[in-house]
């Protein structure tokens, strides 16, 4: 499979990247080079192997069922979670309008 | 007064315990080396001051007699590290000026052992690379010199290159690194230091600014494997806020430290002898067997007949996860926000990453977003995650008939800055004998074997079972006494 530049468009579109026409050229050999390498793993049979997801082998944990539990990740951080944002206002994350 | 910064992190713990010198000593010594070496472009932030404070409190303790494993000790912290209050930017512009409110839970173990922090170390953005030229912050430059009379700058390896060119050159006695496909191994080959990354789900993932979670693993790197075995034993532990931490107890590694081998197998797999390889590693790596032989352990042949695998199932697998971790990063929570006048909110958040973004980075979300696509995701992802298993099966199979795996570290010593840029797949390559173990979730060690022609460090590499660090710790040391390696880098900085 090769890629050219309407589907690195559609991927970068994806990807939510912006991307100029000369990064578009210029990804095409590059993902077409790594995609062609990466290919050979067709010669591998993996006929009823099943897919790894995870190499330790132990079942994904649940959180205590306790509301705030955690003093880190729990509520009322409002301002913490809000510290970092390049735009909050109103105790809220602020963004271009969406609705019309 | 003696220089603190050439001591190793066990003679500058045993020494502050004895009373030889205080916690303030070393601090303000490793402080005055870091604010020399900015030519080397290590650290990306200094702490100074956070380093005197740990060492007021230590000097403090030490009067008290309240001692932690880790009093007296500054260590340098890789930029993937959340610091509270501290600028943490995984080496990206995306993050640039992001000051986490929390601590991740590795430094805060560390903190807790009674570490000081010297600064944030410069990094590959978001730990994709193998040179450390993808960070925003530029490149480190590696402390080591070619002996050819040439000044060219060399790298010092990535991702975790200022944490491997801080220990090299004397800037911090330990750091942290983290290791997705040989990032903490390949630097401490590239440096002559030494770096371990434990079995995946030793240290807590929470707060480590994320690459890809099914291989990010943090570990130490330091002058020596005692170093490492102290630094490692601090930052282990289970952890509840990460849903992959292993429900494990941390053994005493330190304690547990013993370089006789016998009754031990070692084997040495046959397809970890790749052309194009230079002749110099493949004699070290026989130079490995003979110590290991000589430290009491049985050679036996071995077979991991998936090895050229690895690294194309790697280069699917990682891309995938960074293309769905990196998804964060959208200008809203944190970090950079690009808005054209007049733009949507999908118009800010292409703007706002490809603003931020390196062109690696890009890179690998493309070949991840691709791999994940309808139509394509079972023909790679699934494909990638099949041979994965079987990349761990050749590992169980072969720990059948030896307790632990020699291979080298890299395939080449430290090149230099610029040489390998231009072509990805050729940098990829750096991390061959890295990978197969990351993939398989397994405990691994890079320790230095000696210097090549042009006096460049080179390492060597053990591979243990899922849980027997002791037993890689063990290999390591063996090697490092028979190595006798002391070359440091010559002070030109």
């Amino acid at each position: 499979m090769s890629v050219d530049t309407a589907t690195v468009r559609h991927i970068a579109k994806l990807a939510r990247l912006q991307m100029s026409d000369a990064e578009v050229e210029a990804l095409v050999p590059e993902l077409n080079n790594i995609l062609g390498w990466v290919e050979q793993l067709g010669e591998v049979d993996t006929t009823g192997v099943e897919p790894l997801a995870t190499v330790i082998d132990q079942k994904l944990r649940l959180r205590d069922d306790v509301i705030d539990a955690d003093p880190l990740t729990g509520g009322n951080v409002r301002d913490k979670v809000l510290l970092n944002a390049p735009d909050a206002q109103h105790g809220f994350f602020a963004v271009p309008k969406v609705i019309e | 007064m003696a220089d603190l910064t050439a001591l190793t992190l066990t003679q500058l713990r045993d020494g502050f315990r004895a009373g030889d010198f205080s916690a303030r000593e070393i601090a303000e010594q490793y402080n005055a080396a870091v604010a020399a070496a900015r030519t080397l472009n290590a650290y990306t932030v200094e702490t100074p001051e956070d380093a005197l404070a740990c060492a007021n409190t230590a000097d403090a303790g030490r009067q008290s007699g309240d001692l932690k494993p880790l009093s007296g000790i500054p260590l340098g912290i890789k930029d993937l590290f959340a610091t509270e209050g501290v600028d943490t930017t995984s080496g990206s512009n995306i993050l640039k000026g992001f000051k986490p409110p929390y601590e991740s839970t590795v430094s805060a173990k560390l903190r807790e052992a009674g570490a000081g922090m010297l600064g944030k170390l410069n990094m590959d953005e978001f730990a994709m690379g193998s040179s450390n030229e993808t960070s925003a912050y530029g490149p480190v430059i590696s402390p080591w010199k070619r002996s050819d009379g040439g000044n060219a700058s060399l790298t010092p390896g990535g991702s975790s290159g200022g944490s491997a060119a801080a220990v090299a050159a004397g800037l911090a006695p330990g750091v942290t690194g983290t290791d997705t496909g040989g990032s903490i191994r390949q630097p401490a080959a590239f440096t002559g230091i030494t770096g371990i990354k434990p079995t995946y789900g030793r240290c807590s993932r929470w707060g480590i600014v994320s690459f890809a979670s099914s291989l990010d693993q943090a570990g130490p790197m330091s002058r020596t494997v005692r170093d490492c075995a102290i630094l490692l034993e601090a930052m282990s532990g289970f952890d509840p806020k990460d849903a992959t931490s292993l429900d494990a107890p941390v053994p005493a590694w330190e304690q547990g430290l013993s370089s006789d081998l016998k009754g031990k197998r070692v084997g040495i797999p046959k397809e970890y002898r790749i052309d194009g390889v230079p002749d110099e590693i493949n004699a070290l790596w026989d130079q490995g067997i003979a110590w290991l032989r000589d430290a009491g352990a049985t050679i036996v042949d071995i077979s991991l007949p998936h090895t050229k695998y690895a690294l194309p199932t790697y280069y699917i697998i990682a891309p995938a996860e960074a293309s769905s971790n990196l998804a964060r990063y959208d200008g809203v929570r944190y970090g950079l926000r690009e808005a054209p006048e007049g733009g949507n909110l999908d118009a800010m958040y292409a703007a706002t990453r490809a603003a931020g973004f390196g062109t690696e980075v890009k890179r690998r979300i493309m070949i991840g977003t691709y791999v994940l696509s309808a139509g394509f995701y079972d023909a790679y992802f699934t494909k990638a995650q099949r041979v994965r298993a079987l990349i761990k099966q050749d590992f169980a199979r072969a720990f059948e008939q030896c307790d632990i795996i020699l291979t080298p570290t890299a395939p080449s010593a430290a090149f230099g800055i610029g040489e390998k840029m231009s072509d990805p797949l050729a940098m990829y390559l750096n991390d061959v004998f890295a990978v197969p173990a990351s993939l398989a979730g397994l405990p691994a060690m890079s320790v230095p074997g000696g210097l090549d022609s042009q006096g460049l460090p080179l390492g060597l590499h053990l591979i243990g079972r899922e849980m027997d660090e002791q037993g890689v710790l063990n290999a390591g040391l063996a090697i490092e006494e028979r190595a006798g390696f002391t070359a440091r880098p010559g002070k030109w900085w």
